[in-house]
């Protein structure tokens, strides 16, 4: 075995490593932020900071009983949770960590991320079919709707970036990146991206999919043990990937003073989950309506708007 | 858009709060002196217990958690033969201090009385009996009431006048 094979498979089992990290280290994150914010201490007895409580979390919900539902149509209702897991690791595939750490540099990785954040939809769509259950297919049903309008101007929204990057790289991208952070000419396209991003994470504040008051948990209401776990951390996974695209498409990727390419790399993600979490912490979740006129009305015509200026602007340059 | 932001902000701005988590195990909560918690059964000022079995308390008690049997001694003072409160069916309401009319059965700020067997929280008389007066200290049902007991003939009580010899005043 040659030398660039090996590399290639340590990156990839570090990303891998990293991310299933990351994403249970989410749940550490998510719920000590959410106590300082309410003037609790959250989490602090098991380990240091309460760190094992990640660890006693994952061994609880492997132990826990792994039920389907008599009435569920069994395949689809296994194959659901694997969807969502499956999409957004292989998302991160494309990004890059560091100048050459990154599993592949796919020259169409935006259209990459997009497509697989697209089959990803199918998991929440089909889990709420499969359950069998009224609320579950409400929480499907809006979840594909949900995610359907806000992919759309996720993708425009990116696009101003691929114009001023001249790639669909993201090696390229953040390469571009290297005077000027692209949140400064793009920061219509970081606003919209990053909200299209909550959206398609469904997180609060649109977290309609599993509104808790309404649809019990949505589409996974009937979903138990690891099943439960793997939407769960799916969605971890989901936040992670958004943040880490936030800090790749405008926030410079690997560049920053002093430190690693790695480490500024990691902090400007863990940055963005933090912000996840503070959302979380301080807004509440929208009606519907609202949610579907906010994104056709709104931010459909702003990202469309600032395509047009940034093509405008890189036409009048060249 | 803007009074989202500024929720965030606000919201935000609670990284530099004061935490009003009471981390308990380590930092005791502060109870008020008129908590309810443990009971306990408590003495006159002559260290003889207060309680004269008058069932008033389990009448009272909504969940029937108190049983208790009356007995005298031989000068005819009552006293409970057996105390009981099962504290595993026990809630804490006070209506059996509300009732008591001696004072006997107090509530005290002390709810740290888990066990691990549910028997274990049947206390009995010997467990509830505490060395103390509690919150009524001087007080002392006997030396108010009108009932010869051992060391307090008639008429001997505070405020109380001499027997009269009915008899004595026939023509």
């Amino acid at each position: 075995m040659d030398f660039d094979v090996l590399r290639q498979l340590v990156v990839i089992a570090g990303v891998l490593v990293w991310l299933v990290m990351t994403a249970s280290l989410n749940i550490w994150i998510e719920r000590r932020l959410l106590a300082l914010w309410q003037d609790r201490y959250g989490p602090n007895r098991v380990g240091l900071f309460g760190l094992g409580h990640v660890v006693a979390d994952v061994i609880k919900i492997s132990f826990k009983e792994d039920w389907i539902p008599p009435f569920a149509d069994k395949a689809v209702f296994v194959l659901a949770p694997a969807i969502i897991m499956t999409t957004a690791m292989m998302s991160f595939a494309v990004v890059p960590f560091a100048p050459g750490i990154s599993v592949i540099d796919l020259d169409v990785g935006i259209l990459f991320f997009l497509a697989l954040s697209s089959i990803g939809v199918y998991s929440v769509a089909l889990a709420g079919w499969s359950s069998n259950n009224k609320y579950a297919l409400l929480g499907g049903l809006r979840a594909s709707a949900q995610m359907l309008a806000y992919e759309v101007f996720m993708g425009l929204s990116l696009m101003g970036v691929v114009g001023l990057a001249g790639s669909f790289s993201l090696h390229d991208i953040v390469a571009a990146q290297d005077g000027m952070w692209f949140i400064v000419p793009q920061f219509l396209g970081f606003v919209v991206f990053f909200i299209a991003g909550v959206a398609e994470t469904h997180r609060i504040p649109f977290d309609l999919p599993e509104a808790e008051s309404e649809l019990v948990a949505g589409f996974h209401s009937e979903y138990s043990g690891m099943k439960f776990g793997m939407f769960f951390v799916g969605e971890y996974i989901g936040i992670t990937l958004i943040s880490a695209l936030t800090v790749t498409l405008f926030f410079g990727g690997w560049h920053g003073p002093f430190l690693p390419p790695v480490v500024w790399f990691v902090l400007k993600t863990f940055f963005f989950i933090s912000v996840f979490v503070l959302l979380r912490a301080s807004l509440p979740r929208l009606r519907y309506d609202q949610l579907m006129a906010f994104g056709w009305k709104i931010m459909l015509p702003l990202s469309l708007v600032n395509l047009l200026v940034t093509g405008a602007l890189i036409l009048l340059r060249n | 858009m803007l009074s989202n932001l500024r929720s965030m902000w606000i919201v935000l701005k609670h990284s530099f709060a004061k935490r009003v988590t009471v981390q308990y195990p380590e930092e005791k909560p502060k109870l008020a002196p008129r908590w309810r918690g443990r009971i306990v059964l408590t003495q006159d000022p002559d260290g003889l217990e207060r309680c004269v079995a008058c069932n008033l308390c389990a009448v009272a008690c909504p969940v029937a958690c108190i049983a208790l049997q009356a007995t005298e001694d031989e000068s005819g003072r009552r006293y409970p033969e057996f105390f009981r409160i099962n504290f595993s069916r026990c809630i804490f309401c006070g209506y059996c201090e509300e009732a008591c009319p001696t004072y006997a059965i107090q509530l005290t700020p002390d709810f740290e009385m888990s066990e691990y067997k549910r028997q274990n929280l049947v206390y009995e008389k010997e467990d509830l009996m505490v060395n103390g007066q509690g919150k009524y200290p001087g007080y002392n049902f006997y030396r108010v009431a009108g009932l010869a007991i051992a060391n307090k003939g008639k008429g001997e009580a505070e405020n109380e006048a001499p027997p009269v010899d009915v008899r004595s005043l026939l023509p």
